[in-house]
């Protein structure tokens, strides 16, 4: 059994090393679909790591998300000075800052271009404003709604808005430019699989001759299907390797300017790359695709092929 | 070892290759296969490896009725046999020991055992020693031995041969028939399609004469 087992393996390892041998004859050809393939996977890796930044990126900016406060316009400034204060003692608020009518409308007057105007006004219509930070815990979309729940049932308080808007455009944009990419995932995996079926289908009208007489000393169409098996998952693994070099290439050409970018906005951005485990199923994958493109292929046509 | 009952075969052409053909071969036997072109030779050691079906009758291959084997039991049923063919068919692209060994390699004997038995099998056709050299470098009558020793590797009880000698030069095609008679000595059952008439009284040897698809008169 285990002289079997070992004869088996043996096999197995000729196959493979025959596999080697006939994509090492062919260097153009090899190179070809192997860049196909990379380059079919690589497009959908740099959509997945543009999103990913994308989203690690905005998540900072969520995390620096503040609520404005409107308090009834009959309120005070001392009054607006008391709720501020009441409001700082919450345990999910990391800071609050009072801005008055006055001073809003002084802000107004200075940057609206409309000073004059104002003149007109009897008296001021703004109202005080309470701008509060929530803690970092508390300014996750969930916990930043609750929040804004409670402060609007303060009495005093007119209006809380959460400018959370357009943080929620920006993660719908991501959501569709996500779903875009698993369809353009999707479409490239089948192109792989279409094109090393094509290519092994090729291989295969090119050996007709010995997969005839493999045949003909009673070999089974599983026997002459393994050595395409392995050229395909081959070309596979191939073409995973350089769609990683592909990506790790444009993270390299990318990290200068965008730190740069970056700095500029004073912020310390690092570009994520694709990590150990995503860059292993890659290859695992893009290997896997080539040998069930040469699976269909193979099964296909060698059965077509009969000893005349 | 070989029965044909009352076999008709019509290819797709339309062409009757085979018209109510009726004969056995016994086990241990030797026979020729012998007739004009078309008389059905070819198609006859065809039905027997189950490259062809028949149309109409019966194929009996050591006792088992060709019809019942069907498609997935086509290779195991081939390894019995081992087949000679006219152009050889070899892998030129392989050297002469892979080509021997594929009959062994596709059953699955372990590779230590292959190179003992490429050896003897070469040995038997007067080749040892030119186990890396590829077809091509080898002359008309080494190649054919050569296909013939793919076809005994595997000790199969059956032997069949399309005109093995048809490209042969006279000497060496009676050399080629004295090799299937040394098989034939240890018991293989040798079946030979062959229109070369002299080399079937030099060997000596039961003779089948075919014309049109049917026994010759």
């Amino acid at each position: 059994m285990s002289s079997k087992l070992a004869a088996y393996g043996e096999r197995h390892a000729q196959v493979l090393f025959g596999a080697l041998g006939r994509i090492a004859q062919q260097p153009f050809s090899t190179a070809m679909i192997v860049g196909v393939i990379g380059i079919a996977l690589a497009l959908p890796l740099y959509l997945g790591l543009l999103i990913q930044n994308a989203r690690q990126a905005s998540g900072s900016w969520t995390e620096a998300l503040d609520l404005t406060v409107y308090l009834d316009t009959n309120i005070p400034e001392a009054g607006a000075r008391a709720l501020a204060d009441q409001i700082k003692t919450r345990d999910d608020i990391a800071a609050v800052k009072l801005v008055t009518a006055d001073e809003a409308l002084q802000e107004f007057r200075d940057k609206s271009g409309f000073g004059p105007a104002l003149d007109v006004l009897k008296e001021n219509p703004l109202p005080n404003v309470i701008v509060v930070t929530p803690t970092l815990a508390a300014s996750a979309a969930d916990g930043a709604q609750g929040l804004q729940r409670a402060l609007t049932g303060i009495s005093g308080v007119a209006n809380v808005q959460l400018d959370t808007a357009w943080v929620k455009r920006f993660h719908a944009m991501l959501d569709v430019l996500h779903r875009l990419t698993v369809m353009a995932a999707a479409i490239l995996v089948t192109g792989v699989v279409l094109v090393v079926g094509n290519t092994i289908r090729l291989d295969i009208l090119n050996r007709r001759n010995e997969i005839e007489v493999m045949k003909l000393v009673g070999g089974t169409d599983g026997f002459a299907r393994r050595p395409f098996l392995y050229s395909g998952a081959l070309y596979g693994l191939g073409g995973g390797v350089l769609a990683l070099c592909l990506v790790a290439l444009a993270e390299r050409l990318l990290n200068g300017p965008l730190q740069h970018l970056t700095s500029l906005y004073g912020s310390s951005f690092r570009l994520s790359g694709l990590g150990l485990s995503l860059g292993f199923a890659t290859v695992a994958g893009s290997a896997v695709l080539g040998w069930l493109g040469s699976w269909i292929a193979a099964t296909r046509h060698i059965r077509g092929i009969e000893p005349t | 070892m070989i029965r044909f009952d009352q076999v008709h075969k019509r290819y797709a052409s339309g062409r009757q290759a085979l018209a109510g053909l009726s004969f056995d071969v016994a086990a241990g036997e030797m026979a020729f296969l012998t007739g004009p072109s078309g008389a059905g030779k070819s198609t006859i050691l065809k039905l027997i490896a189950l490259i062809e079906r028949p149309s109409r009758g019966q194929v009996f291959v050591a006792d088992r009725n060709t019809a019942a084997v069907g498609r997935p039991h086509i290779p195991q049923f081939r390894r019995q046999m081992g087949v000679v063919f006219q152009d050889h068919k070899l892998l030129q692209d392989r050297p002469v020991l892979d080509n021997v060994a594929l009959p062994l390699i596709v059953a699955g004997v372990p590779r230590r055992e292959i190179e003992k038995r490429v050896r003897a099998a070469l040995d038997q056709v007067g080749l040892l020693g030119k186990e890396r050299n590829r077809p091509l470098e080898l002359s008309a009558g080494e190649q054919q031995r050569v296909g013939i020793a793919r076809a005994v590797v595997a000790k199969p009880p059956l032997l069949i041969a399309d005109e093995p000698t048809g490209n042969l030069d006279p000497g060496l095609a009676l050399e080629i028939m004295r090799l299937f008679k040394r098989f034939n000595d240890v018991g293989v059952t040798v079946v030979i399609a062959t229109h070369d008439l002299h080399l079937i009284d030099a060997v000596g040897a039961r003779r089948i004469r075919l014309a049109d698809g049917q026994l010759a008169a």
